[in-house]
């Protein structure tokens, strides 16, 4: 029973944090973006535009809910939905933590430790290709067709490599098995280096890691390789026929694959939560982290761009200073600071996404196959061959 | 009790997922079909303890395989079959020959097999990835490696007949 309070809790807890994430992600991007493009980005719905994402959810609720009449109706409805349900399904056996104490009660910060789990997370990434091809060829619409076929074979192709360097970490580690992944990568070389799998011996995985990152890309459909909803060529991709509450579903699922897909690659190849500093230190990172993020707030309202800046911004720093004494205090740190981290690494990854599609052009199709199997696939093969001969010398 | 619930709802599932792909008229429904059958199957393995097997099930059938049978499909734009109209020899003997074969093939089960004993679910813990790796490179290594080079064989095969095709 009491199992089963726990579990439901912390599923409570999961959703709700993750939800938000996937609301909030879209507002950092559009931001992010705007400023790379020398923009403002959304500023009208409450300070520096912090509500938008409540607002577009309604603005989607409300929109009608388009049936055209030529589609096939069953697969029409049913690919959201497999699209949604399997892009949010991997949050629930990501470890964000180590085991933490609360109130005597022992428990993993994790919905479910499951000795399979990079297993699954494949498995669950090889079916969602589903949602976005039934989704096109219901439509029965030429673009969208155009859009899922090409999701088909971007997908499958770029599922190789990624598989490939998947395995590699998995030979460092020794288990499948996402909590043992990331505890396998604790400790320190000569007391400061992080033996993440990045930086493990014998064989450092940056190479594992870059090829994963591009492969992640590709298998999340975002820029450089968002081919399958290409809008000079396509108008919308797949979603073309897609409107309101469905359209929203496959928006959804974009954004949870991706932060999956970050959360994945922090756990294989950058130590999960563990710390990049030895503990006494790295405990108080997250604290002078949000310190000094809530002077440049303070800063920032001597000198106000905009009229209301000068009001934003102190509440902004004040809020920062909240964030910072709660990280400070020591019973607390068993469960924040490794929460920190992780968030932290994810976030740097979900930026690198960001900054990605704010910089390069998109790729052209034969450019896109071509690249995936000439240059990618051969580099993952060499890279574990490399791995799995170092491994098995040292 | 919970393990019971779950396999009496997945057989059923697969039962279903599998007369649907022989009834249902269109290609993409039959292939969708078939992805139940291979997750139900997946689900059943896993009650069975075989965590792994479970894993690769969905990874190369329910992904990989399917997927490309789903492409393919979609590329050669299937439509529905049309019904042919049945021959008064399907009509009226088809039934009574079905039974005889279901029929035949349970009594030459039951007489070549061993009997075979109650399973006990979550009692067999032989299915983990270390265990199949174990079995794959110590008693099972040459069946192994022959299928990998037939596999191999395969695509090569399949690569020169492409090739042949673009010239």
């Amino acid at each position: 029973m009491n199992f089963f309070i726990v579990s439901l809790i912390k599923i409570v807890l999961v959703f709700a944090i993750f939800m938000t994430t996937l609301a909030y992600l879209q507002w950092v991007e559009r931001k992010v973006l705007a400023h790379i493009q020398s923009r403002t980005g959304p500023l009208r719905v409450g300070p520096h535009g912090l509500m938008q994402p409540l607002a577009d959810v309604f603005k989607l609720l409300t929109k009608e809910d388009l049936l055209p009449p030529y589609v096939n109706r069953f697969f029409y409805v049913l690919a959201p939905f497999i699209a949604v349900c399997l892009a949010l399904i991997s949050i629930s056996i990501i470890p964000f933590g180590p085991e933490i104490d609360v109130g005597g009660t022992r428990t993993y910060m994790q919905i479910s430790d499951v000795n399979v789990g990079i297993l699954f997370i494949l498995a669950i990434s090889a079916v969602s290709v589903y949602g976005v091809a039934l989704a096109g060829w219901s439509s029965n619409n030429k673009y969208s067709l155009m859009g899922a076929l090409r999701s088909s074979a971007q997908m499958i192709s770029y599922e190789l490599p990624l598989t490939l360097v998947i395995v590699c970490p998995l030979l460092l580690a020794n288990h499948l098995s996402l909590r043992a992944i990331a505890d396998s990568q604790a400790g320190y070389y000569l007391g400061f280096i992080p033996r993440w799998s990045i930086f493990q011996m014998p064989f450092p995985q940056i190479f594992g890691f870059l090829i994963f990152m591009i492969a992640a890309f590709a298998e999340t459909n975002r820029l450089p390789f968002d081919l399958p909803e290409a809008e000079n060529e396509l108008v919308a991709g797949f979603h073309t026929e897609y409107s309101s509450m469905k359209f929203a579903c496959f928006f959804m699922s974009e954004y949870a694959n991706m932060v999956t897909i970050t959360c994945v690659a922090t756990l294989l190849f950058l130590g999960g939560w563990h710390p990049l500093f030895p503990a006494p230190y790295s405990n108080w990172v997250p604290t002078a982290v949000f310190l000094f993020t809530a002077f440049a707030c303070f800063f920032q309202a001597i000198r106000p761009a905009r009229k209301h800046d000068q009001y934003t911004f102190p509440a902004f720093g004040i809020g920062f200073l909240i964030l910072a004494a709660l990280w400070a205090v020591p019973p607390f740190q068993s469960i924040l600071v490794p929460i920190f981290w992780f968030a932290g690494k994810v976030a740097f990854l979900l930026f690198t996404y960001i900054w990605v599609r704010g910089t390069l052009p998109r790729f052209r199709y034969d450019q896109l196959m071509h690249f995936a199997w000439t240059f990618l696939f051969p580099c993952a093969l060499l890279n574990l061959l490399l791995t799995a001969l170092f491994v098995a010398v040292f | 009790m919970v393990d019971t619930i779950l396999f009496i709802i997945f057989a059923i599932v697969a039962i279903v997922s599998g007369f649907s792909l022989v009834l249902q008229k269109h290609p993409i429904s039959s292939a969708l079909s078939l992805i139940g059958v291979m997750g139900s199957l997946a689900v059943l393995y896993l009650l069975l303890g075989a965590e792994f097997l479970a894993m690769a099930q969905m990874i190369v059938y329910g992904g990989a395989v399917m997927v490309l049978f789903i492409f393919v499909i979609m590329l050669l734009n299937a439509r529905a079959e049309k019904g042919t109209t049945k021959s008064w020899f399907a009509q009226i003997a088809g039934l009574p020959l079905l039974l005889c074969l279901l029929a035949v093939l349970g009594f030459l089960i039951r007489a070549v097999l061993p009997p075979l004993r109650k399973v006990e679910f979550g009692s067999w813990v032989g299915g983990t990835a270390e265990h199949v790796g174990q079995l794959l490179f110590t008693t099972y290594l040459l069946p192994f490696e022959v299928i990998s080079i037939l596999i191999l064989i395969a695509i090569l095969g399949a690569v020169v007949l492409a090739q042949r095709e673009l010239d």
